[in-house]
């Protein structure tokens, strides 16, 4: 058994090179690519600023991505709790001295990049949470002091994200971290329990959100209420996916966006102008490279030996699958517009660390899926 | 070893929930491929056309007007190229050195400067400011020299309305402007195709044919994007130019219409007597409509509105005279129809001294010391208002208007063409009842038998009249315009009971200019290709008083607003007569002396265009 180990733990470079999941590294180019070209289409066909920026970002960090797959598993599992410290701390630096712009402060200007600490803290609170019910007896997980220990957890940043403000990014943090608690083993009468309170409370919680936030609740409800104002930016996007049909209108002929129509067409509404260029069989190929990408990275899950890497992958799989559900839902009008930006599609730098961070820990779960965490 | 089974459970737990969250994130996959379809395959229809409905904007041009021609297809109403300026602000680097460069060019007003000004505030940057709408070709190339400094100006050729006659076709055709809102309001087509700074007509002919004249617009399919700019031209839809309209008017004789009522306030009138084409109409004084396209100034609209001789006035169609003299014909008609009088039937006109009197009121004859006995061929000649008044009393106003009504007195002779035509007035007893409520005197009817009075007529009822007249009592229809198809059943209906009437009264007629002692025999022409038969009228314009009779001033002592209007009535040439015409010339003086002079320059003219007329286009040219 030692000498088992013993040999597992010798695995050189090669051997891990050659355990990486290809499958899943082919997806994330073939995803790359894709973005590229949309990213080429939103710039009129042509290479200019976010074309360049986007392939730039891309390229570092897939190739940080590879990196972070050959570090043991081991160490971003003692990384767990500091790496979440580090990022609360960002978020606080944030609150204080952060970037503003259209109306929030969301970035820290670290000269070569504006960073948005939000976007990281979706990816290391399942890292933090996953490595506190790593070591956590069955019987504990249930425990009062387990639960709230797990809630400060998820509601700290959460707060501190919500006074940027950006409501959508501290959502999805919390879905992430609740992700996590779901697949720890929290007691499905909790969620059900919460569920039935966040509905019965969702008129209190509406009377606490901001005039512009409330317009858009309302937007959803009924995009023609002000089609010039509060639901342009719905009506233009489904105008947009509509008008793209079953192949849609062609590589840089979308006219919505060429036209300007459409708003937001770099980051959150992407999509829209991938479906309007493509069409239903473009979108429906998009949902496919998601769909196997997610799918691989839950099946590293389950061929990890360790808790912590089953933990991490099922709720990064799962937290990648929701932000596509958000994301898409809204572009379609299936729910109200909260920002938040479509993994590796969007533009945005952050976004992109944090998704291929979290792709780099799943790998890196891959190639050290025969070692096991104390 | 605890830990074993623990860890055990746990991995249980964390794949089960996989599973069901695996489940769910299917159904969810599932519900967003569904509403994908929806959107892109089932709605795709909807969408693809709120789509273009965003990108594609259409603009309209102005539609090119058709043109009026004279019956030689003479160009009386063309269109121009009308050299314009244009500015699209956004394309100017530095607006305010660009606009001031200009207004030097231009010498433009400080007033025109100013609104410019405002109406580039008013527009979208990339939307065309129009400097100037009609520049002469010095300055347009004047400012194309100056392009180099000028960035973003646009020396623009664009099309307009253009009068090459001038004055001469005003009243027959009306003029063009720029469409105000009532326009648009009230004329379906004008709305239709409305696009800013669409001309349209605004009088006359050009405002009864508009349907017919305005064209189609041409299309221009823009993508636009979100903001409204436009992207790329997709399309071009070329309109059809608007109908060419030709007209019966003979431009020649219509310019000599206009000389010879240089200076005075009056009308003409020339007619075919069989097909009732209209050779001239013209009413004086006229207007230069070229100053109406772009708009008139404020100054030159006052000089025109404010002169006395009531330039804006058609007198052709909407002048109501007393016929005076000029009706005496019909009352001659209309005894012998009705076998009131014979045409050796005598009355004796004693002149001033013995005027006819009736229940305390006396009616004169114009001739002081009257004419002695006289038949009707010798009272026409000599235009005696004593005979009339007698053949009036004995006809009765009630049988005179029934003739009078039947020769086109009294109604509209232009059915809808121009909406400023007026019926004029024949009065009967029984309309007097009705529109005064007082019955009729005897007094009216002897004054009606010399065309004072109640009764009112328009000089293109007066040519009418003489033509049916001249034509042996036909009814026939005037038109203006050539080629025009409408058909009438009663077309050369005869208009008599007994056609050897018509022949007296022509007779009478052709005494009065041709022989000595006719009212208008001064004027006579004795070629017998030209020669023409008449009548003269005096038409007084306020009742004349004993005083006003021992004065009997000359026409120039008078106040002009108190002077007599002068008319004259006449067909030729006298043997095969083919034209008919009417004259009248407000506070001219006498008939005899002041219009029946221009009767003979004109039928000199009419006469000799007959035969060019005749051989422009004998296929439709009917030849009697």
């Amino acid at each position: 058994m030692y000498q088992h180990t013993r040999f597992n733990n010798k695995n050189n470079f090669f051997q891990k090179f050659g355990s990486l999941d290809y499958v899943l590294l082919s997806c994330l180019l073939i995803l790359g690519f894709i973005s590229l070209a949309t990213m080429y289409s939103t710039d009129g066909g042509e290479v200019l600023f976010h074309t360049r920026s986007h392939f730039i970002k891309f390229i570092v960090f897939f190739s940080m991505m590879i990196v972070i797959s050959f570090i043991n598993i081991k160490f971003w599992f003692s990384l767990g709790y500091l790496s979440y410290a580090i990022i609360l701390g960002m978020l606080i630096w944030t609150v204080n001295f952060g970037i503003t712009a259209s109306g929030s402060k969301r970035w820290i200007d670290l000269y070569f990049l504006n960073l948005q600490p939000s976007e990281l803290m979706k990816i290391f609170i399942i890292l933090c949470l996953a490595k506190y019910f790593h070591r956590m007896k069955t019987q504990h997980v249930n425990s009062f002091y387990a639960i709230c220990f797990s809630l400060i957890i998820i509601f700290i940043p959460m707060s501190l994200v919500i006074i940027q403000p950006d409501l959508g990014t501290s959502l999805l943090i919390a879905i992430s971290g609740i992700v996590v608690l779901w697949f720890a083993g929290l007691n499905h009468k909790y969620f059900f329990y919460s569920c039935l309170l966040s509905i019965i409370s969702l008129p209190i919680i509406i009377s606490f959100l901001k005039p512009y936030q409330k317009l858009r609740v309302l937007t959803f409800l009924n995009p023609d209420r002000d089609p010039l104002g509060a639901g342009y930016q719905i009506i233009q996007s489904k105008i947009a996916v509509g008008s793209g049909g079953i192949t849609g209108k062609g590589f840089l002929k979308g006219t919505q966006s060429y036209l300007e129509f459409l708003p937001e067409k770099h980051t959150d509404f992407i999509f829209t102008l991938y479906s309007e260029e493509f069409g239903f069989i473009g979108s429906v190929l998009l949902l496919l490279i998601y769909s196997i990408i997610i799918y691989r990275v839950i099946r590293i899950g389950a061929l990890s030996r360790s808790y912590f890497a089953k933990l991490f992958c099922y709720s990064f799989g799962t937290s990648i699958f929701i932000y596509i559900v958000i994301n898409m839902s809204m572009v379609l009008g299936l729910l109200p517009i909260v920002g938040s930006p479509l993994p590796i599609m969007s533009y945005g730098g952050s976004s992109m660390l944090a998704t291929m961070i979290g792709f780099g820990i799943v790998m890196s779960a891959k190639t050290h899926s025969q070692q096991s965490i104390a | 070893m605890i830990n074993i089974s623990d860890s055990a459970t746990k991995l249980n737990s964390l794949n089960r929930r996989m599973f069901i969250i695996a489940t769910a994130k299917i159904v969810i996959l599932g519900g967003i491929v569904s509403r994908l379809f929806f959107l892109q395959v089932k709605e795709n229809k909807k969408y693809l056309t709120l789509s273009d409905k965003n990108r594609i904007r259409e603009w309209k041009l102005p539609p090119i007007r058709g043109e009026f021609k004279d019956y030689f297809g003479n160009t009386i109403a063309g269109n121009f190229e009308a050299y314009q300026l244009h500015i699209i602000p956004e394309e100017v680097e530095d607006f305010r050195y660009v606009i001031y460069r200009v207004k030097e060019l231009l010498e433009l007003s400080e007033k025109k400067f100013q609104k410019i000004l405002k109406k580039k505030n008013e527009i979208k940057p990339w939307e065309t400011l129009i400097v100037a709408d009609n520049l002469s070709w010095e300055k347009f190339s004047k400012i194309n020299n100056h392009l180099y400094d000028l960035n973003g100006v646009k020396p623009v050729i664009s099309i307009s309305r253009d009068y090459p006659y001038k004055e001469n076709f005003t009243h027959v055709l009306g003029y063009v402007s720029q469409a105000n809102e009532n326009d648009v309001l009230t004329n379906e087509n004008i709305k239709e195709k409305f696009v800013p700074g669409l001309k349209v007509g605004k009088t006359g002919l050009e405002r009864s044919f508009e349907k017919r004249l305005i064209g189609s617009n041409s299309v221009e399919r823009y993508e636009v994007n979100a903001y409204g700019r436009r992207i790329s031209q997709l399309a071009f839809q070329k309109g059809d130019k608007g109908e060419t309209i030709k007209l019966t008017i003979d431009t020649k004789i219509q310019e000599l219409a206009n000389e010879l009522l240089k200076e005075k306030a009056g009308s003409i009138c020339v007619m075919d007597i069989y097909t009732g084409a209209i050779i001239a109409m013209h009413s004086s004084p006229s207007f230069d409509p070229n100053s109406f396209v772009f708009g008139i100034s404020q100054d030159e609209w006052q000089l025109i509105r404010n002169n006395p001789m009531k330039p804006l006035v058609n007198k052709s169609l909407s002048g109501n005279y007393s016929p005076g003299s000029t009706i005496k014909p019909i009352v001659a008609l209309s005894a012998l129809e009705n076998e009131v009088i014979g045409k050796d039937f005598t009355v004796q006109c004693k002149g001033h001294k013995n005027p006819l009197e009736l229940y305390g009121q006396t009616y004169h004859c114009w001739k002081k010391e009257g004419h002695g006995f006289v038949n009707l061929r010798e009272a026409m000649k000599q235009s005696c208002d004593t005979y009339f008044y007698e053949v009036a009393r004995r006809l009765g106003v009630d049988r005179l208007s029934v003739t009078a009504k039947k020769f086109g007195l009294g109604q509209k002779v232009f059915k809808d063409i121009f909406d400023n035509e007026k019926k004029g007035l024949v009065p009967n007893t029984e309309w007097k009842k009705n529109a005064l409520g007082r019955n009729w005197v005897l007094g009216e009817t002897i004054i009606t038998g010399i065309g004072q009075g109640f009764i009112q007529t328009t000089p293109i009822q007066l040519c009418l009249m003489t033509a049916q007249i001249a034509n042996g009592g036909y009814k026939i229809y005037p038109r203006i315009v050539a080629n025009d198809e409408s058909q009438y059943e009663d077309k050369f209906t005869p208009l008599y009971k007994n056609s050897r009437n018509i022949k007296i009264v022509q007779d009478a007629m052709f005494s009065s200019t041709n022989e000595v002692r006719g009212t208008s025999y001064r004027s006579r022409l004795n070629d017998l290709k030209y020669q023409f038969a008449g009548k003269t009228g005096t038409s007084q314009v306020k009742k004349i008083t004993e005083r006003d009779r021992e004065l009997d001033l000359k026409t120039f002592q008078i106040p002009y607003e108190e002077r007599d209007h002068a008319l004259f009535i006449a067909f030729g040439p006298y043997i095969n007569p083919r034209y008919a015409l009417s004259i009248i010339i407000e506070h001219g003086g006498s008939g005899g002396t002041v219009a029946a002079p221009l009767a003979k320059e004109l039928f000199k003219m009419i006469v000799d265009r007959h035969e060019i007329r005749k051989n422009y286009d004998n296929k439709k040219y009917l030849d009697i």
